[in-house]
């Protein structure tokens, strides 16, 4: 079940690329129906997912191929628990989504859909691989379907931006391959589940702490963090809009989701030890990442900017090395998703409408577009973080999980919140409300099924979370349980 | 009985080339334009001996008959039969990449023949167990591949062509002179022998020991074209035909590097020096992978920068060979995963010059810049150009992302983790200059808009290479425990 849901998105980005040039305008369709069957798959799995007896389930594993001169194979093993399966629905769900929002894509469409649903398999294999080295695959190969989505369908700089991607995200992984290398020499396994139980790493033929930095370089990178985040405004801007969907919702949780499952849950020892190194530079993320989110001008770099920030929260949760504060980091992922995902969603429907993405040129839309005005103010209201709607749930459990073991970081965590009221209140106000500018009358709202289905999907679900967290939290919290609980 | 039967691979090589040269002798004199319809001919006898020469070697590999031939100078072993494998079946590949340079060529049999001879010599090079076999084949298909480069007699192959000469004919005399330190102190020429006087030297060879060992690096350094001495390749690879500068990166490299693997691991293997040559590798690796991924940066040329790309590259073979210093199992699983690497870096970089060769005929130009658009203009041939590009970056679901993962786990387990972040950050160095090409290819907008495809000829050999490095991507299986059988033979 899970291994069609990974390699699904691929059966249909053969079907399109076999398609004859004079069918072209089928591949959109092939690949929503394709996302459909995934997400299908996928929420039956969320459903089907036996919560009592927790832990890894919907399994599948073979031996992908062994050494006769090490004493350990390598697998293909995937499987979903806690942690992972609302990261897999995300992927899912925002995938599909991706798709709809780019119905009018005109600029070579078969490739794009290809390239989407490729990016799709790549991300649901990272949070589904049970196996080191098979999820360092699945991080590699996401690179190729991202670089082509940037460089061909963005705008502005994008030939810039995706080779900054490209080249950050590989210098990462560069790291992370020599440190997965190191410890499954040292473990005799790359096994996850294997990984999670050897206990302290001794006897390793370099310092436990220089793997553990080698692994979680690439992590830190992605998540991102100052100051390794440059890549991101850049990349974010210039991606087309459903690949900033997708690097926002998706893409940066595979750092956190590293962070965790990874560095934390492989080598508590060395978490653990450095903790308030992650709670210094989380808090330096939020502020930095929220001040420079104040001058932006351009909606799309606004956002991109309030990402880093936000995803300092996920960090600075996880700095806590508490069940509590890692439940909020993994739900602010979930959220951030969600959130972020409808933002771009958003700007990219204006963008495709005012052709520009200037907050000082934009103003007074809401009588032009009240239903993308509506939808603003729900993702942005949950993006500052109001009871009720999905991010405040997430910020509220980091908070308090982490506020015990790092007081002053917490509260400068906590001053993000009101910096992210502060630029958000503020740009709605310009762009949206105030005095119609006649240069806009011409204007038209969102109103095409692929444009009002996917926000209307996204609206509901950060309701539903912000309403009832149980059903996602409860979840993430077993998920997490067992890595706070190594953590001591 | 048995010497034939071993040899066979070879002869069949030897024989098709023989033949070529005959059937072109018994034609008559024709002008340029009977060249043309000659070709289907003389490509029909060139591949008819490579056939045979793989099916002999496939007989050889599914019998259970391995041994010594001609009174010990020559094994057929699983290292000899893997790279019978890699060397015939290059010689397929080029023969069929060289078919539209050959067209209206005079001089098709010759060119054929030179590639199946050189191809018999490599193929003897990684056979040979005595010094006398090893420098008979290092000669025969050096000189073939002298005559090889300079035959284009336009441009700066003739150039190339006499640099090669030179630089390999001094290569040669140092091989030569390492081999003599070597006899030497022994008074052997068989591996097995001068093995037996290696492991019970003494200090006081130790001396004339290390001498040899850095005569042997720096003569067959020229071979495997690692730093320092590596200044032939770039102008050697723009010089030369496309196909013959595929042949010279992909199987001259692999040549030396099974030479260097013979006389290292066997006749050096074990005794006083064995961390000293591993030492040696580990540095010259370190310094290829660098330098070589460095000046690619800066290359326009496409050929160019693929030169400076196999240096780099053989840098990273290098990873697996400074990886056998340590113990016994370590030892093995260095070696199996240099042989790994370089079937996987056959397959990866024939297809690069395959899809090269086809796009370069088509624009006129082997500069990158030129490359603009050619996505626009021939999806199929851009798509495996990137794809063998993105195998020698070492992203997956390629080739070159399992050798990679390989040989870096061998540095690991020999305590070389330094080597390894060395190699793994040179990675991210290469990404930039091979996916710069992917970028102009996919981005930028063509000159014109005619589309093209390639020769049938070439059709088939790029999409073998491409269709192999995706299958060994996926399912590396196979081709590893054929390495790792390969390399046993040093166990």
């Amino acid at each position: 079940m899970l291994t069609f849901a990974i390699f699904f998105p691929l059966i249909g980005a053969a079907v399109i690329a076999t398609l004859p040039k004079t069918q072209e305008g089928h591949a959109r369709s092939i690949a929503a129906l394709t996302g459909a069957m995934v997400l299908a798959a996928v929420a039956y799995m969320f459903i089907d997912y036996d919560r009592d007896a927790g832990g890894y389930q919907f399994i599948d594993s073979s031996t992908w191929f062994e050494s006769a001169f090490t004493d350990f194979d390598l697998n293909y093993a995937v499987g979903v628990d806690g942690l992972s399966l609302p990261l897999v629905a995300l992927t899912a769900f925002l995938s599909l989504v991706a798709v709809l929002i780019s119905w009018k894509v005109e600029l070579r469409p078969k490739e794009y859909f290809v390239w989407l649903l490729v990016l799709e398999t790549s991300l649901l294999g990272v949070f589904s691989s049970l196996d080191f080295v098979l999820f360092f695959l699945f991080w590699e190969v996401e690179l190729i379907p991202m670089y082509f989505l940037i460089s061909i369908w963005g705008s502005g700089n994008r030939v810039y931006s995706a080779w900054k991607y490209l080249l950050y995200t590989f210098f990462g992984s560069a790291f992370m391959i020599v440190g997965i290398l190191t410890l499954g020499f040292t473990a005799g396994t790359f096994d996850i589940r294997e990984l999670g139980e050897i206990g302290p790493v001794e006897d390793a033929i370099i310092p436990a702490w220089a793997i553990f930095s080698l692994i979680i370089i690439a992590f830190l990178i992605k998540l991102p963090i100052v100051p390794f985040h440059t890549w991101l405004p850049d990349a974010h801007t210039d991606a087309p809009t459903a690949v900033s969907v997708i690097l926002a919702g998706v893409l940066l949780k595979m750092g956190g989701y590293g962070v965790l499952r990874m560095a934390f849950n492989i080598m508590p020892e060395q978490a653990a030890d450095a903790n308030i190194i992650f709670a210094i530079i989380a808090a330096v993320s939020i502020l930095y990442g929220a001040l420079m989110t104040l001058i932006q001008t351009d909606l799309k770099r606004l956002i991109a900017y309030s990402s880093v920030s936000h995803m300092g929260y996920v960090l600075l949760g996880a700095s806590s090395i508490g069940v509590v504060g890692m439940t909020g980091a993994a739900t602010q992922m979930v959220t951030h998703g969600l959130i972020t995902g409808m933002l771009f969603t958003l700007v990219g429907m204006v963008y495709d409408r005012a052709h520009t993405r200037d907050i000082g040129e934009l103003r007074g839309l809401a009588t032009r577009m009240p239903f993308i005005t509506a939808m603003m103010m729900v993702a942005g209201l949950a993006s500052l973080g109001l009871p009720a709607l999905a991010g405040f749930v997430a910020e509220v459990t980091v908070f308090l999980g982490t506020f015990e073991r790092h007081e002053v970081w917490t509260i400068m965590g906590v001053v993000g919140v009101a910096f992210a009221a502060g630029y958000i209140l503020w740009t709605i106000q310009r762009v949206f409300w105030g005095e119609p500018d006649p240069k806009w009358e011409g204007l038209t709202d969102a109103t095409a099924w692929w444009e009002r289905g996917p926000l209307l999907a996204m609206a509901l679900a950060i309701l539903a979370i912000g309403v009832y967290p149980a059903w996602v939290m409860d979840l993430l919290r077993d998920g997490v349980l067992p890595i706070s609980e190594r953590l001591g | 009985m048995d010497d034939i039967k071993f040899f066979g691979p070879q002869l069949a090589l030897l024989v098709a080339a023989g033949v070529l040269i005959v059937t072109d002798v018994l034609l008559p004199m024709a002008g340029r334009a009977a060249y043309a319809k000659r070709r289907p001919l003389f490509a029909l006898l060139a591949l008819t001996g490579v056939g045979v020469s793989l099916g002999w070697s496939l007989a050889l590999a599914l019998s259970d008959d391995r041994g010594e031939a001609f009174d010990g100078m020559m094994a057929l072993d699983d290292f000899t039969l893997f790279f019978n494998f890699l060397f015939v079946g290059v010689a397929g590949a080029i023969v069929l990449g060289s078919m539209d340079f050959l067209d209206k060529n005079r001089f098709q049999a010759e060119y054929l023949a030179l590639v199946l001879a050189a191809s018999a010599g490599m193929s003897l090079m990684a056979a040979g167990t005595d010094l006398i076999m090893i420098f008979v084949a290092l000669e025969l298909q050096a000189i073939a591949l002298f005559a090889l480069v300079g035959i284009q007699k336009e441009g700066n192959s003739g150039e190339a062509a006499l640099k090669f000469l030179l630089l390999s004919a001094i290569s040669t005399a140092i091989t030569l002179y390492g081999m003599a330190y070597l006899f030497g102190l022994s008074g052997e020429t068989s591996l097995r022998g001068i093995a037996a006087f290696v492991a019970t030297a003494g200090g006081e060879s130790e001396t004339a020991l290390i001498m040899a060992a850095v005569f042997l690096t720096a003569g067959l350094g020229f071979k495997m074209a690692v730093v320092p001495f590596q200044m032939w390749v770039p102008d050697v690879y723009q010089g030369a035909p496309t196909p013959i500068t595929a042949f010279l990166s992909v199987a001259s490299k692999a040549a030396g590097f099974a030479v260097v693997m013979r006389i290292f691991l066997i006749a050096l293997g074990e005794g006083i020096i064995t961390e000293d040559w591993a030492y040696l590798f580990a540095a010259v690796a370190a310094v290829s992978m660098t330098v070589g991924n460095v000046m690619a940066l800066v290359q326009g040329n496409i050929k160019r920068m693929l030169g400076y790309s196999s240096i780099a590259q053989a840098g990273t073979f290098l990873i697996g060979l400074a990886a056998v210093a340590a113990e016994d199992p370590q030892l093995l699983l260095g070696t199996s995963s240099v042989v790994f690497f370089l079937g996987t870096y056959a397959f990866t970089n024939l297809g690069a010059f395959m899809a090269i060769i086809a796009i370069s005929h088509k624009i006129g130009s082997d500069e990158i810049k030129d490359y603009a658009g050619v996505a626009k203009r021939s999806p199929v041939l851009a798509l495996a150009l990137a794809a063998c590009l993105l195998s020698l970056t070492g992203i997956p679901p390629t080739a070159g992302f399992i050798a990679k993962v390989y040989v870096f786990n061998a540095a690991v387990q020999a305590d070389l983790v330094w080597l390894a972040i060395v190699g793994v950050l040179n990675s991210v160095i290469s990404a930039y200059y091979y996916m710069r090409v992917v970028l102009n290819m996919f981005t930028l907008e063509p000159e014109s808009d005619e589309s093209f495809l390639p020769s049938p000829y070439l059709g088939t050999a790029l999409a073998a290479a491409v269709v192999g490095l995706f299958v060994i991507g996926v399912y590396p299986g196979p081709l590893i425990e054929a390495s790792e059988s390969a390399a046993r033979i040093f166990g």
